[in-house]
């Protein structure tokens, strides 16, 4: 079956993570696997999510109706993040590329809502 | 990798030298460094993805702003349970693919075979579930364009839901063109993410993936996760605008 040779020799240029010539990992990172356990339990946190944000689409929130439906999606969002893409657990460079990429994409709405949004001051 | 032509490694340095797993590239020092790599390339990647389908976001905000009573109407048209049916089924992939990294990362190869097949599957239930959904948008001519039918905005066979004004109606062709483009590119990217796990399967057969070799298992899990969360917005969005 399997057509690969797996290695099981170790890696003699595998630096000590904490020796201070350690460039290759320089943050010390220990490689973490997310196990079965925490998949589940985030499963069901995105289950219960969902259902929560059906039944509050149906309750009568008004204007708050958008943002209680966001503050949903974006908490469950932020579970897929932390745990599914396992950046919870990954290196800083990481969490700050992706910390980037929303706050680039917040620059994008903020941006051009505050435009839309002055170019007819006090005409509404 | 036992009989094939010398690598570059057996060539230039004497065995024992340079051991390192076979899918370690020489231009990295170390497998964890290629991995860090990688993912890092995945993340830039992601980000572009983030822009990408974040226009169509700011879209949507500026629009259902400015009409949003056509947006209300043009929402309660959709299937809010084939939407829910549809959120559960993807998150449902989303965990099974997450479930696929963690079978790569302890090696047990059947397990990821199965956990890849059932991410296949239950892509192929939610894309099934959409086909559904465009054709009555098409039977309906809720489709933007020269045969766009406002009559069931004008004068709604509901009579729960709110008749609009002519002028506003026609604007409910803004709130489906968005809805198309959305889903659609949505629905695109998840076309190509089962191509990409079909290739998977095969090659987690022939034990590819249960070497070490987790990377390409684990950056697909990311693309397919980014995937669920862009759902994820899609669906209170574009199902629940206000069903009272």
């Amino acid at each position: 079956m399997s057509d690969y040779k797996v290695s099981t020799k170790h890696d003699p240029h595998t630096p000590d993570k904490h020796d201070p010539a350690n460039v290759t990992n320089p943050e010390h990172a220990e490689h973490h696997i997310v196990g079965p356990a925490t998949y589940l339990g985030i499963f069901a946190i995105l289950m219960v999510g969902t259902i929560l944000t059906v039944v509050a689409s149906r309750l009568p929130l008004g204007i708050f109706t958008a943002p209680v439906a966001l503050a949903i999606a974006v908490t469950k969002a932020v579970f897929v993040v932390l745990f599914f893409m396992h950046v919870k657990y990954s290196t800083r460079l990481v969490k700050l590329t992706v910390a980037a990429g929303f706050f680039t994409f917040s620059i994008l709405v903020i941006m051009s809502m505050s435009d839309y949004i002055s170019r007819a001051w006090g005409q509404w | 990798m036992a009989d094939h032509a010398l690598t570059h490694d057996e060539v230039v340095a004497p065995h024992g030298v340079h051991e390192h797993p076979f899918y370690q590239k020489h231009h990295f020092e170390t497998a964890e460094q290629q991995r860090e790599a990688a993912g890092f390339g995945m993340w830039l990647f992601l980000l572009t993805e983030i822009m990408f389908f974040g226009g169509l976001f700011m879209a949507y905000l500026l629009y259902r702003n400015w009409y949003y009573d056509a947006f209300v109407s043009g929402s309660n048209t959709l299937s809010l349970s084939l939407g829910l049916i549809n959120t559960i089924v993807l998150i449902g992939s989303s965990l099974t693919m997450a479930m696929a990294v963690w079978a790569a990362e302890v090696r047990k190869q059947g397990a990821l075979v199965m956990y890849l097949v059932a991410t296949i599957v239950l892509g192929c239930i939610f894309l099934g579930i959409k086909t559904v959904e465009y054709k009555e948008k098409f039977e309906l001519h809720h489709v933007p364009g020269a045969s766009f039918d406002i009559s069931e905005f004008v004068h709604p066979t509901d009579k729960a839901e709110k008749p609009l004004p002519v002028d506003m109606a026609n604007k409910t062709q803004i709130y489906f063109s968005l809805y198309f483009a959305m889903t659609g590119v949505h629905a695109f990217h998840m076309i190509i993410g089962l191509g990409m796990l079909i290739y998977f399967v095969v090659k987690a057969r022939q034990g590819l993936y249960t070497t070490g070799y987790v990377q390409p298992i684990e950056n697909f899990g990311l693309y397919w996760h980014f995937v669920d969360i862009v759902w994820i917005f899609l669906f209170p969005l574009l199902y629940l605008i206000n069903r009272h």
